[in-house]
């Protein structure tokens, strides 16, 4: 692997998002001036059913065209995965793993299999109601993932979003600002996170 | 100035297809491909291109449609999958025998069973001996460069044969990469207004077409398509030229990725190779061992001797297949490499293995392991597991 790539691997459900999410990174990414690959991996197709997608962001061309193995970033769009789905599996112990989920991440970290490095938690529900009164996981999990690993800036992330959502949503402008909320409150949440995991003495 | 986009591969086609808007389009969905007729149905109810759809109820008739319209004189376009390909095949023959220059924008998938949605090639390796053209790309770039090149080679008047431009499903026709496209205009000045020689709607010239041959003239048929295979050799190559004097971007019948001063070479189809070569750049700057690729981009026709020549004097080579043909022998890529070094008496240690069936991952770790084997192999000069399967779980 090129050591100025990045490898993100996404955990979800079937009609949950998790591969519209890597689809987006990629495009934010791509716009912000990088080489992006982003690609789902397919099992049986249907609502409910786990699925995986994966990012590679990265300052060169990328050739590579396998699954990601040993991701340095992993995403978990429904912490119900974390039962049946060892999901830190390969995960670089200098990587992280970002949640979303409710419980909090001494709950979490007590359900990985011994993983040593970084966990993060977002709440994306109470942050989606709060910022959209709705509950769409994609806008919170994608500032979290862009914020965890530094991508890219989150000026660059933000302006890129702002672009991306103008066009997505053209016909209903008034979410936007909402979605842009959520993304904004994510950043928010995990660098409050990061300064009090700081101030406690111990690594997130 | 290029264009700087990111795309998927199915976009990458569908784009391609708006470009050169052509007269018809007959296609059934089936995944992965169903993304294509969609994308260009959405251009054609927007008024971006003028192609006329044609709703169709199954594959065999939307390659039906496609003879028909190519016949009456009309550029068409289709593109399937898989089985849906199995279910044209009666009239892949006759597209060809017809010489028709339809082309069919196919995303490889495995043929059933048991049922598989994911990238295996054997569905056009199926169709090899169909009498298409069949050009193979690693990436959403490549799917995009070798569609724009489809039909100045199918429609010349030397080949006038369809051609097949296919791609790896979902591993590039589902999968976003950045990509360089062309402004419409440059597609439409290279691409060119298709004028047919003979046509059904040409009044003034009533013709037949597909007519019954009887044994005095069957095998007449049968050589001129052969010969228009051959001649499509050049024509493939002068497309490519006058493409990269565009674009900067060369093709050919193959690509050589730091082959000439390897020992140890992979032939490969597909976007796989994106893969080896990032294994090869690995060992090279790890280890200063001597390897390289083979890409294989046209596989009809078969680039016999110049492939013979490119590989003659390596010390391994080992052949991946993404297809079983079930000959209790090699595959089809296989068979016709180590056929093609005979011809040129080279005596390169050989190996054929199988990979990806059915949409089963080949990683860099995978590449470097057939590398070991090939340097072994050169060294042993004992073949321990020929015909293996990459991957298989045991």
């Amino acid at each position: 692997m090129k050591k100025d790539m990045v490898e993100i691997r996404w955990h979800g459900r079937g009609g949950q998002g998790a591969k519209t999410a890597a689809l987006l990174l990629a495009d934010v990414a791509f716009k912000a001036g990088k080489y992006v690959q982003g690609f789902p991996e397919y099992g049986p197709e249907r609502m409910g059913a786990p699925i995986t997608a994966y990012n590679r962001i990265g300052q060169s061309p990328i050739t590579v065209h396998s699954n990601i193995y040993t991701p340095d970033y992993v995403v978990v769009v429904d912490d119900g995965l974390l039962e049946g789905t060892d999901v830190t599996q390969g995960l670089k112990k200098e990587g992280a793993l970002i949640v979303n989920t409710r419980r909090s991440r001494q709950e979490i970290r007590a359900m990985l299999h011994g993983f040593a490095g970084s966990v993060y938690t977002v709440d994306a529900r109470e942050i989606s109601v709060r910022a959209l009164g709705k509950y769409y996981p994609n806008s919170p999990m994608l500032a979290a993932v862009a914020a965890v690993s530094g991508v890219m800036t989150q000026e660059a992330f933000l302006r890129e979003m702002r672009e991306s959502y103008a066009h997505k949503f053209a016909k209903k402008p008034e979410v936007i600002e909402g979605n842009m909320r959520a993304l904004e409150m994510t950043f928010a949440a995990i660098r409050e996170g990061e300064e009090a995991a700081a101030n406690r003495g111990f690594c997130a | 100035m290029a264009i700087r986009e990111r795309l998927s591969g199915n976009e990458a086609v569908a784009y391609a297809i708006r470009q050169i808007n052509p007269d018809v389009m007959p296609a059934f969905p089936i995944t992965p491909s169903t993304e294509i007729p969609q994308y260009v149905a959405n251009d054609m109810a927007n008024g971006k291109i003028d192609t006329e759809f044609i709703h169709v109820e199954s594959e065999h008739s939307a390659m039906s449609a496609a003879i028909g319209a190519a016949a009456a004189g009309a550029r068409v376009v289709t593109a399937t999958s898989s089985c849906g390909m199995a279910l044209m095949w009666e009239e892949l023959y006759v597209a060809a025998s017809d010489r028709l220059p339809v082309v069919l924008a196919l995303v490889n998938r495995a043929l059933s069973g048991p049922i598989n949605i994911n990238a295996d090639h054997s569905d056009s390796m199926g169709a090899r001996d169909s009498g298409w053209i069949q050009i193979y790309a690693e990436s959403n770039q490549e799917v995009y460069d070798n569609f724009l090149q489809a039909y100045p080679i199918a429609e010349h008047e030397a080949v006038r044969l369809p051609v097949m431009i296919c791609q790896d499903g979902f591993i590039t026709s589902h999968g976003v990469e950045n990509i360089l496209l062309l402004e419409d205009e440059k597609v439409r000045e290279f691409v060119g207004e298709y004028c047919p020689a003979h046509y059904l709607l040409n009044a003034d010239e009533p013709m037949a077409v597909g007519p019954y041959a009887v044994s005095a003239y069957y095998m007449e048929t049968k050589r001129a398509q052969r010969e228009a295979m051959i001649r499509a050799k050049r024509v493939i190559l002068e497309t490519a030229e006058r493409f990269a004097r565009l674009t900067g971007r060369k093709y050919g019948f193959f690509e050589e990725y730091r082959l000439e001063d390897a020992d140890y070479a992979i032939v490969i189809i597909g976007s796989a190779a994106g893969t080896c070569k990032a294994a090869v750049d690995e060992i090279r700057s790890a280890t200063g061992k001597k390897v390289g690729l083979l890409k294989i981009r046209v596989f009809r026709p078969f680039p016999e001797e110049e492939l013979a020549m490119a590989l003659r004097d390596k010390k391994a080579v080992a052949v991946l297949d993404r297809s079983e043909m079930f000959a209790a022998a090699g595959g089809p890529l296989g068979a016709e490499v180590r056929a093609a070094l005979y011809s040129v008496k080279s005596r390169t240690e050989f190996v054929n293995y199988f990979y990806g069936l059915g949409g089963r991952d080949i990683t860099v770790e995978d590449f470097k392991e057939v590398y070991r084997k090939l340097e072994e192999l050169s060294k042993t000069h004992e073949v321990r597991d020929m015909y293996a399967y990459i991957g298989l779980r045991e």
